[in-house]
């Protein structure tokens, strides 16, 4: 009994941890390339959460087929967001520019927020569809389909991304300009719509996790701060800029979170999350596989 | 110089004694609520600037100083110690928390630095509300008393603010300066950055403690984790930027800036201030580091140029009297 349950959190902590992962997906990209600190992730997430939430509510759209209407509506607010604020940064020496992006972040997730209390009240909101409470068990272990599904599309836009950033002529500029962008403007790439990609895209991907969270949790317009502290735990876990790391780190976080529920108590899953990244930042700052900066 | 230094003090303690009579003339419950407001966050903003303006180490959890400052003072409070000693006791446990996360936070530098110690303030801020889930109320509601929390503010926020000018003035303060503007060049003038970073966190943590202190005084209930959560840095730390991190007068204008602004658009449309707030907090960022303090300089600047091209006289001496009144940035 206690093995099987064991094994249950174990899952559970794995499939949670998918969810992490890709929530963490985006922030890497827009770190990696850009060396932003978008510390509004988790606004850009809530808003993805809300594009389902509308859509579903007004007008019926499943969760899973409003993920393009979530990607591009965040794909544009990203790009308006980088167009206004964050383009001002670029030429900054890398120091201060993750400085300065990290407090302009978070006058835009102030911002974000109060629109969000503004126009779509404190209400906590979620998405119940007809198959929410389906799941099937093997050797005693249980497989709620929407974890399982949220897996599927963490993974499946992990592989994305990277076909994306391996195979296609755009993905390798995006490299490029991450790898040195003084270098890869020398060979005639054009930065800033490098950039603007990069952040846009990195949005359009907080947008897909936000609408794993609206079905596998709930929304509402303060939950930014808690999902960026996980992003930048996955983020910091599996090595800053290091897009399969993101995955890696989020399972990381999520066994984490269950032997934490498992072992100890419920109530401190967050806090043994932020207790492992504050010792990672003081023991290891280049992440759990992240390499040495020369 | 001297008599510039005695103006200055003049206008100081007239500002003081303004705000000293101020309970006598006004008998309003609610203007004095606004005051409190306007003097909590003037200290709390000061002391973040100690650290995160002064020393250039952004201090994104200072919210674990005020809150532990308040539990502290708030626990020993109900439990049945002299407020003031509960209250001096809370500006003691925000400088032991200090000591304890100092070294190792210290290890981290730069932008590790800021989000590390976000961290560390949503770890106290969730351990606080799991261990105290229940509402705390105030031990002496009977005998509640506006006007004595209102001094206490006014005399913590003239203490904060003389203590943070006194130490941005001495030595050490050159020494955080220094360490600001470049931590291995203050290394090899023999500054430990280390030491400058550390007793900078101690004071701002301290300072920060007494203001938890004090709301745990002033606030009749509230849950003992809502010290704790994130507005109590980021509203300090914009405050801080928009006035002008690194100067005293900074926080004490972008205090009063944010309450004013609160109030002129809480009335109309909810929470509207904060997002206005948070779009001149990002403009200042990126267009002027130096925040309002910065831009009126510059405004002095402009027309001090434009006197000077003349034969002088008057304007001109005025002018570079007021601008020798800015506070030194370091």
């Amino acid at each position: 009994m206690m093995i099987q349950s064991l094994g249950q959190n174990l899952v559970f902590g794995l499939l949670v941890g998918a969810l992490y992962g890709l929530v963490a997906l985006g922030l890497s990209l827009i770190f990696g390339v850009t060396k932003f600190l978008n510390v509004a992730h988790g606004e850009l997430v809530m808003f993805g959460g809300y594009a389902c939430f509308w859509a579903f509510s007004l007008l019926g759209v499943d969760p899973f087929i409003s993920i393009p209407i979530s990607m591009v509506f965040l794909f544009l607010l990203g790009a308006v967001v980088y167009r206004l604020v964050f383009s001002r940064t670029v030429k900054l020496p890398e120091e201060s520019k993750i400085k300065n992006t990290l407090l302009v972040a978070f006058g835009l997730s102030v911002i974000l927020q109060n629109l969000a209390l503004n126009f779509f009240t404190a209400d906590e909101r979620s998405v119940t569809t007809s198959y929410a409470m389906k799941a099937f068990t093997i050797a005693g272990v249980r497989f709620p389909v929407m974890r399982l599904a949220s897996l599927v599309v963490a993974v499946l836009f992990l592989v994305a991304l990277t076909l994306f950033l391996r195979k296609t002529y755009t993905g390798k500029a995006i490299r490029a300009t991450a790898q040195n962008w003084e270098a890869a403007s020398l060979m005639g790439i054009d930065i800033h719509k490098v950039y603007l990609l990069a952040f846009a895209l990195g949005a359009s991907l907080a947008g897909v996790a936000g609408i794993l969270v609206t079905v596998n949790y709930s929304i509402y317009p303060t939950m930014g701060l808690s999902w960026t502290l996980k992003a930048l735990i996955v983020m910091v876990l599996g090595g800053l800029g290091n897009i399969p790391g993101a995955l890696i780190g989020g399972l990381i976080l999520g066994v984490t979170e269950s032997a934490t529920s498992f072992f100890i108590d419920s109530n401190y899953r967050e806090v043994a999350g932020l207790v492992l990244f504050l010792l990672v930042l003081i023991f290891r700052p280049q992440g759990l596989f992240g390499m040495k900066e020369s | 110089m001297t008599k510039k230094k005695i103006i200055l003090l003049i206008l100081i303690v007239l500002c003081v004694v303004l705000f000293a009579i101020l309970p006598l003339v006004i008998q309003k419950d609610s203007t004095i609520n606004l005051v409190i407001t306007v003097l909590l966050y003037m200290t709390l903003a000061s002391s973040w600037n100690i650290l995160g303006g002064y020393t250039g180490q952004t201090n994104l959890g200072h919210a674990a100083f005020f809150g532990i400052g308040s539990l502290a003072a708030r626990l020993l409070w109900i439990s049945g110690v002299p407020f003031f000693l509960s209250f001096l006791a809370g500006g003691f446990a925000a400088v032991v928390l200090a000591l304890l996360i100092g070294i190792p936070a210290f290890k981290l530098r730069g932008v590790y630095f800021a989000i590390g110690t976000l961290a560390l303030a949503q770890i106290l801020n969730l351990t606080v509300s799991n261990i105290f889930p229940e509402m705390s109320y105030n031990p002496a509601l009977a005998d509640y008393q506006l006007a004595s929390r209102y001094y206490l503010f006014l005399g913590l926020a003239v203490v904060t603010i003389g203590c943070a000018y006194l130490l941005v003035n001495s030595r050490w303060g050159l020494g955080m300066m220094a360490v600001r503007e470049g931590e291995d060049a203050a290394e090899s003038l023999g500054i430990s950055a280390l030491r400058h970073k550390l007793l900078a966190l101690v004071v701002s943590a301290f300072f920060g403690g007494l203001v938890g202190g004090a709301f745990a005084y002033y606030h009749l209930s509230y849950y003992l984790n809502y010290p704790f959560s994130p507005e109590w840095t980021f509203d300090p730390m914009m405050m801080a930027y928009i006035g002008g991190t690194g100067t005293i007068l900074g926080p004490i204008i972008g205090s009063v800036f944010f309450v004013l602004l609160k109030q002129l658009l809480v009335w109309n449309v909810g929470e509207y201030h904060l997002v206005i707030f948070g779009t001149l907090f990002i403009l200042i960022v990126l267009f002027l580091p130096g925040g309002l303090i910065e831009a009126w300089k510059r405004i002095q600047n402009l027309r001090h140029h434009q006197k000077t091209s003349g034969p002088g006289g008057l304007s001109r001496r005025l002018g570079s009297w007021l601008h020798s009144l800015q506070p030194k940035k370091g």
